[in-house]
């Protein structure tokens, strides 16, 4: 017992080091997997404001390209609208709708780890919990993970973990979006099957088998398309329309049968 | 004393402040994000304990975690600078580090520069090791390790020589 008791005196700093390194080392590891990163991250009180006060200065210095960005969009809106025909009456009975749209500003974003997060100023308080999608006006830009009262931290697309149904423009040919984390402005589409044809150009928006995204949301465009080890599948490099390294307003989708559609499907889980 | 503490902790806020509010957004090239925090471990003083020493690395290393939704990666290579810089003091220094009025301004410019590119080297290969986590990609970390840590050396040489020459 004695020697017990010495030996721990004379190494306490080693095993302090030692009981440190391995509590971070669980912390990380533990959040590799989806949904367990809850106690490190910055949608928390503190880091959420001192973000936000940053965001308050700083969003001066290119609001008038963001105002562009925002005319834009409202102008192809209008084209739609005015364009589209039996659109006399628009309903506003907000229990028939499949999707709500939430505004909000990013108040720290970052493209140049191997997981990327996102936070942004509306949280539990404004209705977002996790698993909502978010977008931008050009294309899509992640996840909700995690909420705080005020903040919420989304899983970019460049995150290793991020995969995301997407599929071929007008087609129904559908495939995972993943990151090799190589470049903020390629990310990888994969699992499309060999016979589908591929044109360098063509478009790819996120797919309906998805319950978080409503479908052709724009995502970018084929950049370079290789067969995979197997000679099986697809391997393809997507260029974002998204601009990942500028990003200040965007919108978060709720689909509001998300809850149906996992209820069922759960229960074809539990059944097999 | 109570100077000392205080300096340290001020030295804590201002460095963990500057690195998330400024450092962190810099993406130089898309992907340099020199870490100028690392010069809290430099800095801090030498005859104090070595587990309060560990203890206030792990903190610091926790706080620009949580700002960067970066898990624990910071705080595990911040702690294994703080367990490994006696060892890398006693490699650069020898035995000068045994005497009580040892200090870092006394030693010269070359001591001073080895020490903290070594502390930036075992920063850096721990930490880039910790977030791509594989061999495969033993490349990648290696020329993250050169480039982001020479970003790292210049900034924190700059920053040094601005900030240390009034003090002592």
């Amino acid at each position: 017992m004695q020697q017990i008791i010495n030996f721990v005196i004379r190494h306490k700093n080693f095993l302090l080091f030692l009981f440190l390194l391995m509590l971070s080392l669980a912390f990380t590891i533990q959040s590799h997997s989806y949904h367990q990163s809850r106690f490190f991250n910055s949608a928390n009180w503190i880091t959420g404001n001192i973000y936000e006060a940053k965001q308050n200065i700083t969003a001066y210095f290119d609001l008038s390209e963001e105002n562009e960005k925002l005319i834009d969009e409202n102008q192809r809106l209008r084209k739609l609208l005015f364009n589209k025909s039996n659109s006399d009456t628009i309903s506003l009975d907000s229990t028939q709708l499949l999707y709500t749209i939430t505004t909000a500003r990013v108040i720290k974003n970052s493209y140049s780890e191997s997981r990327n997060y996102i936070t942004i100023n509306r949280g539990r308080n404004d209705s977002i919990k996790p698993d909502m999608g978010v977008i931008t006006s050009k294309g899509i830009l992640g996840i909700v993970e995690n909420t705080s009262p005020h903040y919420a931290t989304v899983q970019s697309i460049l995150n290793e973990n991020s995969n995301i149904n997407a599929k071929i423009k007008n087609t129904d040919h559908f495939g995972s979006l993943v990151w090799d984390t190589k470049d903020y402005a390629v990310v990888q589409l994969v699992d499309i099957p060999r016979m589908v044809p591929l044109n360098i150009g063509d478009t790819i928006v996120t797919g309906a088998m998805s319950s978080i995204f409503p479908e052709n949301i724009p995502i970018g465009t084929i950049q370079k398309f290789d067969l995979d080890t197997a000679k099986s599948f697809y391997q393809i490099d997507i260029k974002l329309f998204n601009d990942m390294t500028n990003i200040r307003n965007v919108y978060i989708v709720n689909n509001m049968d998300r809850k149906e559609i996992r209820e069922l499907e759960s229960k074809n889980l539990n059944e097999q | 004393m109570n100077n000392k503490y205080f300096i340290n902790a001020i030295r804590f806020v201002l460095l963990v402040l500057v690195q998330v509010l400024i450092f962190n957004q810099l993406n130089f090239f898309g992907f340099i994000n020199p870490m100028v925090y690392i010069l809290f471990l430099y800095w801090y003083p030498i005859n104090t304990s070595r587990a309060s020493f560990i203890w206030v690395s792990f903190l610091l290393g926790l706080c620009i975690d949580f700002f960067s939704d970066t898990m624990a990666l910071h705080a595990a290579s911040t702690v294994s600078l703080a367990y490994l810089r006696p060892t890398i003091m006693r490699f650069v220094y020898g035995v000068n580090i045994e005497f009580q009025n040892f200090k870092l301004s006394n030693s010269t410019r070359v001591q001073q520069f080895t020490f903290l590119a070594l502390l930036i080297v075992v920063h850096h290969l721990v930490f880039f090791t910790l977030e791509i986590f594989s061999l495969a990609n033993i490349l990648m970390i290696l020329k993250k390790v050169v480039v982001i840590g020479s970003a790292s050396m210049l900034l924190c040489l700059l920053f040094n020589s601005l900030f240390s020459a009034g003090k002592e």
